[in-house]
């Protein structure tokens, strides 16, 4: 393809894909400008509180709201079967997961209370605080029911069914059986097996979740502040289940104080928002507490994985197999639905490795805990930990180096085009390369020499590698094919304005990715104007194309791709109405630095300002019949491959005190190819930010949960986040492999550090452990975890 | 998360606000610095009708010396101590705890006399105070009253202090000469209230360790001296038998809880673990800290 | 309900007087009250450090201080803080280094590391790591502003001579 060249050439003027430009929207940000939508008041607007079940299962007798409305400054107390007038229930399934089951969801609890923190009743104040003290004057009478929290014994005959329809707490299960897995584990000549147990954690996003629904019964429009990943699939939802055309709901999307999946999902107290905005007529806000964060943000990652793989004494592995399952909370998560992180699982295990042999099952248990859904990485840390913690055991077994047994099995990197034994299509990935590079990063025979000799001392340090694949750029087959209206395209409009200014609309959506950043970078490329000329506008259903926004690791390599195929049509076009103007061919024409020249010499003919002036306010001066088309919009979504894989590998080096289980993380490496770098400062950034996301559950994060379902670690006090002191500086390198799906060749990135990080610490604290010759397969790698399995307490 | 409404008073001395809290009594609240009780107050776990703020209370802020004894007034900050030269060189176990106390901007509002009132059995300076022999100075309507610190904290939460009675200032003799210190915590994250830490000081030379006090806190429900520990060490010159009778002694000392960081046992270990650090340091025998080092 | 309280405060060098009710904390009476939304909201228990301000010229936690304790006392806002162009050069150095990426934790940033630098010289990463540890960012990872932080260290150092 002749187009990629051009893109590395970094010393035109304006050429900005390759470059580390800074993102145009920082400044705002900086100065406490920003304008985040719990920042955000509206006039007559409302706050919304919810009474929450303190049970995680319980009938719900009745209500008494007298007292609470009653309360100063309180506007409306509306109970679950109020609101299901104006709000209809959902449930969370996709026809391609095929057996999947769900219940209906109300947006507000109406009989029954399935989790603790599920809202059961509204409280909308003149104030949150007012809100507050009336939301403890709504009296609910319950009846406790046994709440089913282990998922193990969710399965059991005996266990108490939390959906009588569905016939059982079995949600979803999947089974693939690829190659010949018997036979290779008896031919094997050694059988690693462990299971490996995932504490359920969640997203913590700064900002939490906010929302403003404001309806205005005179326009019959709901216009909808929300803090979303997806603002055409909320626009679709809430018109859907509030009855209205999608045309009368409008999403905006202002600055976004973090996401990284939580903000993607349609949450039912987000929807109870908008519908309380319906009903009441004036707009309504809801911002989540932190503890309602802790108790209604998805979670995620609830897995118990056994683990199989079978190895030659050479170090060939033979097979892979697994037993995965994971409980979701009471409800599939709407409308992404809660079977895709264990899909994914599936998916996802051995695919770095050459290996044919795998077999898998996987269950999706529903249990009375909140619901878990993606979270940044979907899948990929639980498939990672599970395949390189068992490389790691194979390794170990048959007394091979880690790093040699996965250069052994790798997929080799002149293997392309090839598939996984799952079925998964790869178009090229570069695992060799990025072996190759990152041990040379990591200087890994000189780090492993100093193991040694502080090994001498009774320092315990180890070395964790990590190989994993990401799933980015997904087209329809993520979610399109199973029925839901998520758009697996973008749209991206360009148009010059009549001072030579570029304005950029494009669907995908800013979190502080550097979506707008990429946009304005690309588009300037290709058009060949300055980045400051572009403004770029997203995050509003009204003003921007239709698409799928931020999610998947998918903004860059889509959006990036129809911004650069707008960019070009724009260019194009401008260049007609020069070439009319000036009565030369458009194709001796280019644009630089925003002026039309000649492309063979570079003289200048005219500016921007002046094909923009020409051609909206004197387009009489053109020759009749030419009509200057200064706005071009296009679309993409990858066609070929229903997903771009990347590919990377990970290290860590740490230190463990074995007297005190305590971990110190000493330095990390992330190696990955994320096809065309549009800008490496964000990627490098993505990487980091991901990989400490990963480090966090290796380490800290927990949402733990009682036998009766009680959440008892919802606050930031309890519930540890990786914080600046105990995080490693981490070192980032690079191969690159475009994909030829497009002309950018870009693929997503925004995953790919979480994907791998916890494994390599897990493999790094096992690594620093094997003279005690322990293993431990559970995270949090919490002291205690590590003094018990050292068999200190 | 927002508080219940309370009212509030802001007296312009300390009779002023024993005065409001002998009015008010249950009812109210002191409120110091804050950064406890606003937690509790946000998240709706507390809710006086009143909050007394002894912010203007300009008396009870500052370090003096007055011959042997320092005397911390309740209002001075951490950031005070932190800061403080005078502390560092005569309670240097108050300074080296103090970087351990939360972050900067913490620091920069809470106080000794509110972090002591507060009691929590994982906070750092309840058991500093009881490893320096610290005095409370306690007052109500009717006068002062003098608690040693290791009378001071009966449990979670909770203090000597009696009805009406507020903390005015804190007083600890200024550490001997040949004073030895010793503070360590094991916490998850920088700023963390701890698993298990321990403050420690002793006079003596090399192995002979004498008026050895050995404070652990967050392994009870309050900080707590390991006094059979500690009459082990004492008994005699220091060495790894004695030092392993003195960790086995632990287990009568302490009574570590269960929680959402570690279980009782863990704790143990973990107490016994920084004994053997903590004595190390003390004596200078670096072999008795049963570790190594990079 | 009780009886709100009149005070009177220096806001960004302006004066302020409002009346406002005592449970409400400072963070809270700048976005709400004087729509200073550059004051971010994260946890409201002390822990996340979004709502750092400055009390009289030194960093607190804006949730854990009530808006009445602050009567009579100068309050320092992101806002204020970016006009008088005290950060400029922290700020750039953070847009260079891309130390933000969602921006929600950057006030508290900001002025936490602004606290750290105006002590002089040139702290180490440790200590910088250390200094910032009450700062909670989910998007960066931490060394990305750990680096504009000591980059705007040297380069102060260097411009001091
Ligand atoms: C994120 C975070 C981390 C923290 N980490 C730590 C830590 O690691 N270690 C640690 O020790 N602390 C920690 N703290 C708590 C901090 O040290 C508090 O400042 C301290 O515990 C309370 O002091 P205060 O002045 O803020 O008291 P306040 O919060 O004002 O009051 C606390 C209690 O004491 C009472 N009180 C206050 N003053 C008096 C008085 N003079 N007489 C009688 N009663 C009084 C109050 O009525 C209240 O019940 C942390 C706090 C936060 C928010
Ligand atoms: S909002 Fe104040 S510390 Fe989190
Ligand atoms: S930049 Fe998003 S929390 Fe720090």
């Amino acid at each position: 393809m002749t187009a990629r060249n051009p893109l590395t050439e970094l010393d035109r003027p304006n050429s900005y894909i390759g470059r580390a430009v800074p993102r145009p929207n920082l400044t705002r940000l900086l100065r406490g400008r920003g304008q985040y939508v719990s920042d955000m008041t509206l006039p007559r607007m409302g706050h919304v509180v919810f009474v929450r079940s303190p049970y995680a299962h319980a009938r719900i007798l009745g209500i008494d709201t007298a007292e609470a409305e009653a309360m100063p400054g309180v506007i409306a107390v509306v109970t679950g079967k109020r609101l299901a007038e104006v709000c209809t229930p959902w449930v969370g399934v996709l026809s391609h997961l095929k057996g999947l089951k769900s219940a209906p969801q109300h947006a507000i609890a109406v009989d029954r209370a399935c989790w603790q923190g599920e809202a059961v009743c509204a409280v909308v104040a003149e104030t949150r605080a007012l809100a507050e003290d009336a939301a403890e004057r709504v009296f609910v009478n319950y009846e406790e029911l046994e709440p089913v929290t282990d998922m193990v014994a969710a399965l059991q005959p005996d266990a108490t069914v939390i959906h009588p329809e569905l016939g059982d707490n079995l949600a979803f299960e999947r089974n693939l059986d690829a190659g010949e897995v018997d036979k290779a584990f008896a031919e094997a000549d050694a059988v690693a097996e462990a299971e490996f147990v995932f504490g359920r954690h969640t997203g913590v996003t700064l900002e939490p979740r906010s929302i403003i629904g404001d309806w205005n019964p005179g326009e019959e429009r709901l216009t909808v502040h929300q803090g979303t990943q997806a603002p055409h699939m909320m626009q679709n939802i809430i018109a859907k289940h509030l009855d209205l055309e999608e045309a009368q709901v409008r999403v905006i999307c202002h600055d976004v104080g973090g996401s990284f999946g939580i903000k993607v999902h349609v949450y039912a107290d987000e929807m109870a928002t908008v519908a309380l905005s319906k009903l009441l007529r004036r707009p309504v806000k809801f911002v989540a507490d932190r503890i309602e964060s802790f108790t209604t943000d998805i979670h995620a990652r609830d897995h118990r994985c056994k683990g199989r793989i079978a190895v030659k004494a050479d170090g060939t592995i033979t097979a892979f197999a697994i037993d995965d399952m994971t409980a979701i909370g009471p409800y599939s998560m709407y409308p992404r639905t809660s079977a895709i992180e264990a899909n994914q699982v599936v998916n996802l295990v051995g695919g770095p490795y050459t290996n044919m042999n795998y077999r898998a099952r996987a269950r999706v248990v529903f249990q009375n805990k909140n619901v878990t859904c993606q979270y940044r990485a979907v899948g990929h840390p639980i498939a990672c930990s599970v395949t390189e913690g068992l490389v790691d055991l194979a390794a170990r077994a048959i007394g091979m180096d880690p790093a040699e047994i996965r250069r052994k099995n790798l997929i080799p990197d002149d293997a392309y085009p090839t598939a996984s034994a799952s079925g998964l299509k790869f178009e090229a990935l570069s695992h060799h390369a990025s072996l190759d590079k990152l041990l040379k990063m990591m200087n890994y025979d000189a780090l492993r020499a100093e193991q040694a000799e502080l090994r001498k001392k009774g320092i315990h340090r180890g070395i964790g590698i990590a190989s994993f694949i990401e799933v980015t750029n997904p087209s329809a087959a993520f979610y399109g094919v199973g029925g839901a209206r998520i758009s697996s395209q973008d749209g991206v409009a360009v148009r010059l304005d009549a001072t030579g200014r570029i304005i950029v609309q494009t669907s995908i959506t800013e979190q502080g990715q550097g979506s707008e950043a990429i946009t304005a970078q690309v588009t300037a490329h290709a058009l060949g104007v300055p980045m400051e000329r572009v403004r770029v506008i997203l995050g509003d259903t009204d003003n921007t194309p239709y698409g799928g926004g931020t999610w998947a690791s998918r903004a860059a390599g889509i959006g990036g791709e129809a911004a650069w195929q707008a960019g070009k049509a724009l260019k194009a076009n401008i260049l007609a109405v020069a070439a009319s103007i000036l009565q030369a061919d458009a194709a001796t024409l280019d644009v630089v630095n925003a002026i039309v020249v000649d492309k063979a010499t570079g003289t200048e003919r005219m500016p921007l300002e002046e094909v923009g002036r020409i051609a909206y306010f004197r387009p009489d001066t053109l020759p009749p019949g030419f009509q200057a088309e200064l706005m071009t919009v296009r679309h993409f979504v990858p066609r070929e491959y229903p997903f771009a894989f990347t590919n990377g590998i990970q290290a860590s080096w740490l230190e463990v005190d074995t007297d005190t289980g305590f971990v110190t993380l000493l330095k990390h490496w992330c190696l990955e190819d994320c096809g065309t770098i549009i800008n490496p400062q964000l990627v490098d950034e993505q990487i980091r930010g991901g990989v400490v996301q990963g480090i966090g559950p290796a380490l800290y994060e927990h949402c733990r949960y009682d036998e009766r379902g009680q959440l008892t670690n919802a606050s930031m006090a309890d519930y540890l986040v990786p914080m600046a002191a105990e995080m490693p500086d981490i070192e980032i390198g690079h191969v690159v492999s475009p994909t030829k799906e497009s002309e950018l060749g870009a693929k997503g990135a925004g995953e790919a550090g979480t994907a791998g990080a916890a494994a390599a610490v897990a493999n790094a604290v096992n690594d620093a452990l094997s003279p005690f010759d322990v293993t431990i397969t559970e995270i949090p790698l919490t002291p205690e975890v590590i003094l018990k399995a050292l068999g200190k307490v | 998360m927002k508080a219940s409404a309370f009212d509030y008073a802001r007296p312009a001395s300390v009779r002023e606000a024993l005065e409001l809290l002998g009015r008010h009594g249950d009812a109210a609240k002191l409120i110091a610095g804050g950064q406890s009780l606003v937690p509790a107050l946000n998240l709706r776990l507390l809710a006086p009708e009143i909050l007394i703020d002894l912010g203007g209370l300009a008396d009870l802020r500052g370090i003096t010396v007055e011959g042997a004894t320092v005397r911390i007034g309740a209002m001075t900050r951490h950031a005070d101590l932190l800061g403080s030269p005078v502390i560092a060189e005569k309670l240097p176990l108050v300074a080296a705890a103090m970087p351990h106390i939360a972050h900067p901007a913490i620091r920069n509002r809470g106080t000794i006399g509110g972090n002591l009132a507060h009691a929590d059995p994982a906070s750092e300076l309840p058991a500093v105070m009881q490893a320096i022999d610290a005095v409370i100075v306690v007052r109500d309507a009717s006068g002062e009253r003098r608690i040693a610190a290791r009378d001071f904290f009966t449990g979670i939460y909770e203090t000597a202090l009696r009805d009406g009675e507020m903390i005015v200032a804190v007083e600890a003799p200024v550490a001997a000469k040949d004073e030895r210190i010793f503070f360590h915590e094991f916490s998850r994250r920088s700023g963390d209230y701890a698993i298990v830490g321990l403050a420690a000081r002793a006079t003596g030379s090399g192995n002979a360790l004498a008026d050895l006090r050995l404070a652990y806190f967050s392994v009870g429900d309050k900080a707590t001296l390991a006094e059979r520990a500690a009459a082990v060490l004492g008994a005699g010159p220091v060495d790894a038998t004695r030092l392993a009778a003195a960790q086995a002694a632990l287990a009568e000392d302490l009574s570590p809880q269960d929680d959402q960081q570690a279980s009782g046992s863990t704790r143990l270990h973990l107490s016994r673990v920084v004994l053997a650090r903590a004595i190390a340091v003390l004596t200078g025998d670096a072999s008795l800290a049963g570790r190594a080092t990079a | 309900m009780t009886a709100t309280v009149s005070i009177t405060l220096t806001v960004n060098g302006e004066t302020v007087r409002a009346e406002v009710p005592p449970r409400m904390h400072l963070a809270d009476f700048l976005r709400e009250r004087l729509a200073l939304t550059g004051t971010h909201i994260g946890c409201e228990h002390g822990v996340c450090g979004a709502c750092t301000v400055r009390l009289d010229g030194e960093i607190v936690r804006g949730c854990l201080v009530l808006a009445v304790q602050a009567n009579g006392m100068s309050v320092e806002t992101v806002e204020g803080a970016s006009d008088s162009g005290e950060l400029q050069d922290l700020q750039d150095a953070f847009r260079e280094r891309n130390a933000l990426q969602c921006g929600y934790c950057t006030p508290g940033m900001l002025l936490t590391a602004q606290e750290l630098l105006a002590k002089g010289g040139v702290p180490d990463r440790e200590t910088i790591r250390e200094h910032m540890s009450g700062n909670y960012c989910r998007c960066t990872g931490y060394q990305a502003i750990v680096d504009a932080v000591e980059t705007t260290a040297r380069n102060r150092a260097a411009a001091r001579g």
